[in-house]
């Protein structure tokens, strides 16, 4: 972890510097660097020894998960040297590499080309090479000697290493100690159900772990399948129809899989490599994720004339990136029920957006703004809900003009409606009148002139939204903005 | 003799009604829009629901008077949870306002287009989509094939569509099963206070398939429709025009 800010800030490289966390009321160091294990600061260490030791330390919060996050990737990147890898918390990887070694020429070159790349780029990372797991994992943290162990000679590498070597509790560890077995050797001799009454059962199964007397599984790491399909065409293809079939087989593989993953497709890419050299693509994307053939195939179809064929295509690729989980079960108990969260109003929406484009479609929460431009807001999918109530204290126009339009007008008094108003050349005299409702401008976000709201019918029964932007001084602008009901 | 020969008549009628896509209402189980007086206009005294409406509007005015009264309308079609499809041509319409006309805005899905013939093929594809409660389409004008498409597109799914019309220089022959046309007037002011009263319209059924045109005065007071039954005085009827 420490080798990880280090790579991201490298001035950090000199300084000796911790990670800690709250634990049991101690500030518990989680991780050291290089520089602050060599001045003596170990994991498990209280953050204020570690001071008192050194000076100059730096102690930086804990980031929990962390560690899981590092490990995970640089496994996936070990995974070129073996496909079984585990991670092993907090600080190692296990690698079996049953019959992989000779292709890096032996175990002593393949050890030194995984320790060489990971150092060279910043790791500070020992390995080992053992019959069984336990064994490697004593050697590659405590090891002096050589870290290849030959097979059947765990017992002799492990004799000289401290207890601490054999992953047990620290409250064994502390017995051991008290005991005064310093290392393996002074131990392993003792006959086991002298160790099992004294240690545990625990004890006595790490022991045996380490020896290969006891089976230890790995829990493999398994790398994200990207959702591809391809398809190679015998011929070169330039029709609809073979278009069309090849999208429905594409789409008939990737559906497969996804479905008994339990996932849904809400992006997708057709490349298709014609034998000009050249790539042309299609794209689709769906509201809600969806694994049914039948309508993608749909969808698909929406985008075959933006597919140039040219001289022919020769291969297919599908490709999904962006899926997400759908839940089958909830499918059902909304289907036939009206409202958003119908499917077909989904796959619907789909359709629409892949002909007319998805920023032709719009659904609307209110907002909480005072500026009626503002009082409303895009919902960003169809499941959100509305956070605030909709406002009907107040009366709005059914039309509201994007852009308020001048108009010139005649009031009788200042503050009051005006009495005869000119839209677009025509000239409207005010019958009734209500208002004036004031709508102040929203300081916090721009500054400017109050409106006074005005709604008026005229003598036709017209009623129209009217408003003076700011007071009533020295020649005020009048606007129209909306349409009422 | 002559009894007989009413009775077949009627029978027949009621069939050609059938026949004709209209299905007369479970006993008991009528479903009303609300609409009062206008409602009788209907063949089966039935607003009919899975059909395609015609409304015009002339000018902005007479778009807002249409918006309001459909929103109404859809208030009632959309009780049990159902969405609906707006396709605006303008684009002004303001979801904040159809709260006040009974309706949830945040189940309004809006589609802002600028060609009738990209109007036309959403709503004819929103109409086949059972889970729609209903579609509103704005359009500038719509000729008599283009209307059929979309009856045919309502009549398996059931779903009401609503043309909202604003060129009326040609209006021809329609499909649709009834043409409107909503006018604003003179509200009436309430309990005699100075300012606006109720929203009211003039409501004209000019056209009604197996049905009664007809001309009425409604109002949306208190979160429902009300026919308002007095005679208006003859010079505010001439301005309403």
């Amino acid at each position: 972890m420490t080798d990880w800010l280090t790579l991201k800030q490298p001035e950090l490289k000199e300084i000796p510097f911790v990670f800690a966390t709250l634990d049991r009321n101690r500030i518990v160091i989680t991780a050291a660097n290089p520089v602050a294990e060599a001045q003596g600061v170990h994991c498990g260490m209280a953050a204020a020894d570690a001071k008192a030791i050194t000076t100059d330390l730096r102690i930086l919060d804990h980031i929990p998960g962390k560690e899981a996050k590092l490990l995970r990737q640089l496994g996936l990147w070990c995974i070129r040297y073996t496909p079984v890898v585990m991670i092993d918390l907090p600080n190692g990887l296990i690698l079996d590499i049953s019959g992989c070694a000779h292709l890096w020429g032996g175990e002593r070159a393949y050890l030194k080309e995984i320790v060489n790349k990971l150092r060279t780029s910043g790791y500070d990372a020992r390995a080992a090479i053992a019959d069984t797991i336990g064994t490697a994992w004593a050697i590659a943290r405590f090891g002096k000697k050589t870290p290849l162990v030959e097979a059947g000679m765990q017992a002799q590498a492990l004799l000289d290493l401290p207890p601490v070597a054999l992953r047990l509790e620290p409250l064994i560890l502390e017995k051991l100690q008290k005991l005064g077995f310093s290392t393996i050797r002074s131990f392993i001799q003792i006959p086991r159900t002298v160790l099992r009454r004294r240690f545990g059962e625990g004890f006595l199964l790490r022991l045996a772990q380490a020896l290969g007397l006891e089976e230890e599984t790995l829990i493999p790491l398994v790398p994200p399948m990207p959702y591809t399909e391809r398809l190679p065409c015998l011929e070169p293809v330039r029709t609809k129809k073979a278009i069309e079939i090849a999208i429905q087989r594409l789409l008939e593989m990737l559906c497969m899989r996804l479905q008994n993953e339990g996932k849904g497709i809400r992006k997708a890419i057709l490349k298709c490599y014609r034998i000009d050299g050249k790539m042309v693509q299609a794209g689709i994307s769906t509201n809600r994720g969806s694994h049914s053939v039948s309508h993608l195939v749909k969808l698909f179809e929406l985008q075959i004339s933006k597919i140039e064929p040219a001289l022919g295509i020769e291969l297919f690729l599908l490709e999904a990136p962006k899926v997400e989980d759908i839940e089958p079960l909830q499918e059902k108990l909304w289907d036939g029920k009206p409202g958003l969260q119908d499917a077909s109003l989904a796959e619907l929406l789909d359709k629409l957006a892949g002909k007319i484009g998805a920023n032709a479609i719009h659904r609307y929460l209110p907002a909480e703004h005072n500026w009626p431009e503002r009082s409303i807001k895009q919902a960003a999918s169809l499941m959100e809900t509305p956070a605030i109530k909709w406002r009907i204290d107040r009366l709005r126009p059914v039309r509201l003009l994007r852009r308020p339009e001048a108009i010139e007008v005649m009031a009788l008094l200042p503050d009051y409606p005006p009495k005869v108003f000119t839209y677009k050349g025509r000239r409207h005299v005010v019958e009734k009148a209500d208002g004036p409702e004031r709508i102040e401008r929203e300081w916090w976000l721009e500054q400017g002139e109050h409106r006074d709201y005005y709604a008026v019918e005229d003598t036709a029964g017209h009623r129209y939204w009217l408003f003076r932007s700011g007071h009533y001084d020295d020649a005020p602008q009048w606007y129209l903005h909306g349409f009422f009901a | 003799m002559a009894n007989t020969k009413n009775d077949i008549i009627s029978q027949l009628q009621k069939d050609i009604l059938q026949w004709e896509g209209y299905r007369p209402p479970p006993a008991g189980k009528r479903k009303l829009v609300g609409l009062g007086p206008v409602e009788a206009a209907f063949p089966n005294g039935v607003f009919p629901l899975g059909t395609v409406h015609e409304l015009v509007c002339a000018n902005t005015e007479q778009a807002a008077a249409c918006g309001g009264f459909v929103s109404g309308v859809l208030s009632i079609l959309m009780q049990n949870g159902g969405a609906c499809l707006w396709i605006s041509l303008s684009g002004n319409l303001f979801p904040g306002a159809l709260k006040a006309f009974g309706m949830e805005p945040d189940r309004v899905i809006f589609v802002n287009l600028t060609r009738d013939k990209e109007v036309l093929w959403v709503m004819e594809e929103a109409l086949k989509c059972a889970g729609l409660a209903a579609v509103i389409g704005e359009m500038r004008e719509i000729d008599f094939k283009q209307s059929r498409r979309l009856q045919l597109a309502v009549e398996q799914s059931r779903v009401t569509g609503f043309v909202l019309r604003n060129r009326t220089d040609k209006m021809g022959s329609t499909a649709c099963a009834a043409r409107w046309k909503i006018r604003p007037l003179p509200s009436e002011p309430v309990d005699g206070l100075p300012g606006l009263g109720f929203p009211r319209w003039q409501v004209e059924l000019l056209r009604v398939r197996n049905g009664q045109p007809g001309n009425w005065i409604m109002e949306w007071s208190e979160g429902k429709f009300r026919p308002v039954e007095k005679e208006l005085p003859e010079q505010q009827k001439q301005m309403a025009g």
